[in-house]
């Protein structure tokens, strides 16, 4: 039997990788699929921990993760689309007009 | 040592039915092409193939080896990767859902009960559903990886069109599950044995799921057309509209793969619909015991064909529907005839179940 | 079995180090689909089966199918290189190999390898789940189904051409 330490191990990897591309990466959809690429490796630790503690409950936390993230990928990729027809770009760069 | 070879035997007779399965289908697809051809041909009042062997019978052969030597004619700019990934996705995918069909009951040998089917999942019908969703890629890659105008609109086209049908695909198999209450598609299939019988008395209609879901059967057969790209629904890839839509920039094996993976694609659909709806493998059955095991089979083959058959009369008799037609019907006609159909049928089963 | 857990694994992580690596962001949306695959397979081994799947169907087979869309119809090319800080550049790597060996650490020194033991094999099918689903949870159930709605409404507004 894999022990749950070696789950965890392999979400909190792929979480760190996640939040690396998030934070080193210019190009928007890219940074959005690090995006969803941290939702997984959460995703795999909750349905590490329902099989664990015997609880049905981590993977119905999964199932509202992965509609929600439907939901969110949708609007996200729309406001890519709307940005992309204003600005040109998808460089992160040059969508800083906010910053001080 | 006991248990050693007991997991040896079923995995080599697992190996067996896959490498039968897969002749077999691979044999089917070729001669669909063949049968396809000559139907059509007499449609339209002409012969099809008729030279290469007793009336066009080695035609797919002939076929087959043209393929394999053909120029292999690659874009300059196509992305390599992807241009060369897009088929086998397609291919692989297409040939991954037999996986799961049960073509028949089943007999004992030595002591071993050996099912027509390669694994029966708890989620098979899921499954199914599972590969067809993720066939959409080798369509959009392929398109967008040529880097040509024709192949990305047709692409974009196939791919938007598949993912719009494959909700109603899904809606409409929801009013059989609520009838058979299992995801198996061993279950679903034994859940249609015998005969209806209404108020003791017995009717001699089958106990099909068509009978109870005629709306369900519609839907689902109207769906699976446009996800597997036949006409009626084929514009991203008819000739006159797009050149040859996704596939143009392909040549030789690589445009084989496509072809082929079409035909597994139809195959795929007619099994799902004859289990789903029209009773699986069941049919009259007698005679000694190897009649017995083979018959139920051949009932299966015969409603597939029948399927089959059907599909390529479509190809012969119909027109294309336009392709802001086709979105329109999925979307504001079949979908909520889907829905209709789930709500009037859970509407009946919960009628029905109550005490 | 075991084995399968770990090919998958290294498949995930390598997949998922592509991801994050590759400029071309075609390549990275195959790869991250790659990811949602091996994932499918570890839930499978975990014995959630209806999960699993759920998985493919609406991760990779629609979600993912989105990005590509998005990536196709904008064109999405290749990514050129930041014209920013150089000192980002250069402590970027060290610091997030740093997090990874912290968290790494605390994890395994909070479950050492022998401590927890599976519970017993619970029954993860479609219909377990779904009574779950619609008796403990039907609220966020119903919340979720009027999230879709909205997010639907949104994307199709944010998206037209003129209002």
């Amino acid at each position: 039997m894999v022990p749950l330490s070696h789950y965890l191990a392999l979400s909190v990897i792929l979480f760190v990788l996640g939040a690396a591309g998030f934070v080193f990466r210019r190009s928007v959809i890219t940074i959005f699929m690090c995006i969803e690429l941290m939702l997984n490796a959460v995703n795999l630790a909750f349905m590490a921990f329902s099989r664990f503690l015997g609880n049905l409950d981590g993977q119905l936390f999964v199932f509202f993760v992965i509609v929600v993230a439907a939901a969110e990928a949708a609007v996200g990729l729309a406001l890519i689309i709307a940005l992309y027809r204003n600005r040109e770009s998808l460089n992160i760069e040059d969508l800083d007009s906010m910053k001080m | 040592m006991g248990t050693f070879s007991e997991t040896g035997f079923v995995l080599a007779v697992t190996f067996i039915k896959i490498a039968v399965v897969l002749v077999i289908l691979l044999t089917t697809i070729a001669y669909l092409s063949w049968l396809e051809r000559k139907v059509v041909a007499h449609i339209q009042a002409r012969w099809g193939p008729y030279l290469v062997g007793p009336h066009g019978l080695l035609q797919p052969l002939a076929d087959g080896v043209k393929f394999l030597f053909k120029e292999d004619i690659v874009p300059l700019e196509a992305d390599r990767v992807v241009y060369w990934l897009a088929p086998f996705i397609g291919f692989t995918l297409a040939f991954l859902s037999i996986a799961v069909i049960p073509f028949g009951e089943g007999f004992t040998f030595r002591g071993h009960t050996i099912t027509f089917q390669i694994t029966d999942l708890n989620v098979g019908l899921l499954f199914i559903f599972a590969v067809t969703s993720l066939g959409v890629y080798s369509i959009a890659l392929a398109g967008w990886s040529s880097n040509s105008k024709y192949p990305l609109f047709g692409g974009l086209r196939s791919s938007a069109q598949m993912i719009s049908y494959e909700l109603a695909l899904g809606l409409a198999v929801v009013g059989v599950l609520m009838i058979s209450g299992t995801l198996s598609l061993r279950g679903i299939v034994d859940g249609q044995a015998g005969f209806w019988h209404v108020r003791g008395i017995n009717t001699y209609l089958p106990h099909w799921n068509v009978l109870v879901q005629p709306v369900g059967f519609l839907v689902y057969f109207i769906a699976a057309v446009a996800e597997t790209n036949r006409i009626p629904f084929d514009l991203p890839e008819g000739e006159t509209e797009l050149v040859g839509g996704f596939h143009t920039e392909y040549s030789s094996f690589k445009f084989a793969m496509f072809f082929m993976a079409e035909y597994a694609n139809m195959v795929t659909v007619s099994c799902l619909a004859t289990l789903l709806f029209f009773g699986g493998w069941h049919g009259p059955v007698f005679g000694p015991a190897v009649l017995r095991a083979l018959l139920p089979v051949f009932w299966f083959c015969l409603k597939v064909f029948c399927f089959l058959f059907f599909y390529i009369w479509m190809r012969g008799t119909l027109p294309r529907f336009r392709y802001d037609q086709l979105m329109a019907f999925g979307w504001k006609f079949l979908l909520p005839l889907g829905l209709l159909n789930v709500l009037a049928t859970s509407l009946a089963v919960a009628w029905l179940s109550s005490p | 079995m075991e084995a399968l857990f770990y090919i998958c694994a290294v498949l995930a992580v390598l997949a998922a180090l592509n991801v994050v690596v590759q400029r071309t962001p075609v390549y990275s949306a195959l790869s991250l689909i790659v990811v949602l695959c091996a994932l499918a397979v570890v839930y499978l081994l975990l014995g959630a089966e209806f999960m699993a799947v759920i998985q493919v169907i609406v991760y990779a087979g629609a979600i993912m199918v989105l990005f590509v869309f998005v990536i196709m119809l904008l064109n999405a090319g290749r990514e050129t290189p930041s014209q920013r800080s150089r000192l980002a550049r250069w402590l970027g790597p060290p610091l997030v190999a740093a997090l990874l060996v912290e968290v790494l650490t605390v994890v395994w020194r909070q479950f050492p390898p022998g401590s927890a033991a599976p519970a017993a094999a619970l029954d993860a099918g479609p219909k377990a789940i779904g009574e779950r689903l619609f008796q403990v949870y039907v609220l966020p159930f119903e919340v979720t189904s009027i999230l879709i709605l909205v997010a639907i409404l949104g994307a199709v507004v944010l998206a037209k051409k003129e209002l």
